[in-house]
């Protein structure tokens, strides 16, 4: 069967790990169309690509239907409960860099840090009769983070995009999303708490922990390990 | 993970006989559905409990979550109706998330024991005890209580205003917290940097965005206004913040942590009622057999563990492995019963204390499983 590399299926994350696998010689592509999931390896014996969704990628990492898989930090450590237990990293990759941050709207003159955040949660619940609502699909990374820096008076609502747009439907007051520039939070009249980065991401590349090798396998491993300079 | 739990229909008799046996003592046997409203739970416990419990969906009933004990059904049921005074008894599975540790069960069988009864808390708190010691008794565990309720009346009597009052009472249960408002609130740390420039400003709103969402200006407005107030309030004396830190050190055997909570009232007034009510609370204790001057009391005990428990505190657990849950548990909720109480127009609550036991791990510890 091959080494299987799980790669993102599109946009700039495939076309970014395409090229940094080209400059180590390792040459990957889609076979066929550009609309066909199949992919090809050139520069190395018996290694299979497999083009996936980059939010499947942690799971199928954890199921050891892949070897190796190219996806964000911070799917892994949302999606993998003792993440370093089921994967190792074996590379930051340096591109598709994001900070999963909390924000409010630039009104609350009054909240700069979590302490504030966790003060006017008190408030909020007072007045309102309900806890202040953060919008996120981060939920354990937010919710570990939260409870570790001691905020109560909160709860998580689901929100799977448009995350910065809940605030003036009122179906949140805070929110806590991926970042890059801030770009999209200005515009929605949010600003991030200062000490607030629950967690710095980038694009990397994982090894399955959990994924049975043959002998075979195990030396294209290796080989690839080598040829990446990773070893 | 190879099963080394022992036969189920061993712990379900034991579960059986144990629940029998609060039956004799007076308590009427009640359910409770496995499926219960996750927002009655999240609003009492918070996001937290979402790390703990399971929670499920359907497009009818929306969030509801396995349950993940049966205090708040049983507390609910009561105050829908239950006459009073009361005691329950109940035994059935609880389920519990378990991220971090494979080897924990995240489904088990809990026997409980309630008793709602104002008229004499401290033999309510005693007879709780006494009775689950009793069921444990043969396994020779490491029992200690706590009572949270010192602690809240020693925050109650600080000499400082409301709201700083109101944050450290919330925060009773996250001590890392805790302690970090207290430091700020004696002027040990400083105020938090740009706070005094953020209050100094004269139109504060100057850089602020839009109105959006529900929070309103006038609550923004609200918070500086009480910034304002927390920066003009004199720093918690010194000497009272001593006392509390005194307070929380306290950890001995009970005759001993009697002595010396007593010698702290001497300077911190306001915590003589609850201290005394501790000692009443030893004696009824000694009275139901309980050898108290070997029982083990920390000031501490109870505050990482769920809010609400907000008197006498209790737990067994087997001594020298910590990375095993309690075998039994339990303590007083007075402040469950008001927040549940107020959905069922009985906003003033029942003194209420109970405790629960694990048969699953008492059969396990006489297996010698553990050993």
């Amino acid at each position: 069967m091959g080494l299987k590399l799980g790669v993102p299926s599109k946009g700039r994350l495939m076309e970014k790990t395409f090229d940094w696998f080209g400059a180590r010689g390792v040459t990957l592509g889609r076979s066929g169309s550009d609309r066909e999931y199949a992919g090809r390896v050139e520069g190395i014996d018996g290694v299979e690509l497999v083009l996936l969704s980059a939010g499947e990628i942690p799971r199928e990492l954890h199921a050891g239907r892949i070897h190796l898989g190219v996806t964000g930090t911070d799917l892994v450590r949302e999606k993998l409960g003792q993440w370093d237990q089921q994967v190792e990293e074996l590379a930051e990759l340096g591109f598709g860099h994001a900070d999963l941050i909390i924000a409010v709207p630039q009104l609350w003159v009054d909240v700069e840090t979590l302490d504030d955040l966790d003060e006017a949660a008190a408030g909020f619940r007072r007045k309102h009769g309900f806890r202040l609502r953060i919008a996120t699909k981060y939920h354990r990374l937010v919710r570990d983070y939260l409870r570790s820096h001691g905020v109560a008076d909160y709860q998580l609502v689901d929100s799977q995009g448009a995350t910065e747009g809940t605030i003036k439907n009122e179906t949140a007051e805070a929110v806590a999303d991926i970042t890059s520039t801030g770009e999209t939070l200005r515009a929605n009249h949010l600003k991030i708490l200062s000490d607030a980065l629950v967690l710095k991401s980038q694009a990397t590349l994982f090894r399955s922990r959990r994924a049975a090798l043959t002998p075979e396998e195990r030396a294209t491993l290796s080989e690839l390990v080598a040829r990446l300079d990773l070893d | 993970m190879p099963n080394r739990s022992p036969d189920r229909a061993r712990v379900k008799s034991r579960a059986a006989l144990l629940r029998a046996g609060f039956e004799q003592a007076g308590a009427a046997l009640v359910e409770a559905p496995v499926l219960v409203s996750a927002e009655a739970l999240l609003d009492l416990y918070g996001e937290d409990l979402r790390a703990r419990a399971y929670t499920t969906f359907d497009a009818l009933r929306g969030e509801q979550m396995l349950r993940p004990d049966f205090t708040v059904p049983v507390v609910q049921m009561h105050m829908e109706g239950g006459a009073e005074p009361a005691r329950y008894t109940y035994a059935g599975e609880v389920f519990r998330r378990q991220e971090e540790d494979e080897a924990r069960s995240n489904e088990y069988i809990q026997v409980g024991f309630e008793i709602f009864d104002g008229s004499d808390p401290e033999a309510a708190d005693a007879e709780v005890f006494a009775r689950l010691q009793h069921a444990v008794s043969p396994l020779g565990l490491k029992a200690t209580t706590g009572d949270i309720g010192i602690l809240m009346a020693a925050v109650e009597g600080l000499n400082t205003t409301e709201a700083r009052k109101r944050a450290l009472r919330r925060h009773l249960w996250r001590p890392a917290r805790f302690k970090q408002l207290l430091d700020r609130f004696a002027g040990r740390t400083p105020q938090p940097a740009g706070r005094a420039a953020l209050l100094a400003q004269a139109d504060p709103f100057a850089c602020a965005g839009p109105e959006i969402g529900l929070r309103a200006r006038a609550e923004v407005e609200a918070r500086l206004e009480a910034l304002r107030a927390d920066a003009a309030a004199a720093p918690i004396p010194e000497t009272e913040v001593e006392l509390l830190e005194a307070i929380l050190k306290v950890r001995e055997t009970l005759p001993y942590a009697l002595e010396q909570l007593r010698d702290i009232a001497v300077d911190l007034r306001p915590i003589s009622g609850a201290v005394e009510r501790l000692a009443r609370r030893a004696e009824t204790l000694a009275a139901r057999g309980v050898d108290v001057d070997a029982l083990e009391f920390e000031a501490a005990y109870g505050r990482t563990h769920m809010e609400y428990y907000d008197g006498f505190v209790f737990g067994f657990v087997v001594e020298h492995r910590p990375d095993l849950p309690a075998v039994a548990s339990g303590g007083r909720y007075d402040a469950l019963t008001r927040e549940l109480g107020r959905a069922a127009g009985k906003p003033e609550g029942i003194p209420a204390v109970g405790g629960i036991l694990r048969p699953g791990l008492m059969v396990e510890l006489e297996d010698g499983l553990w050993a």
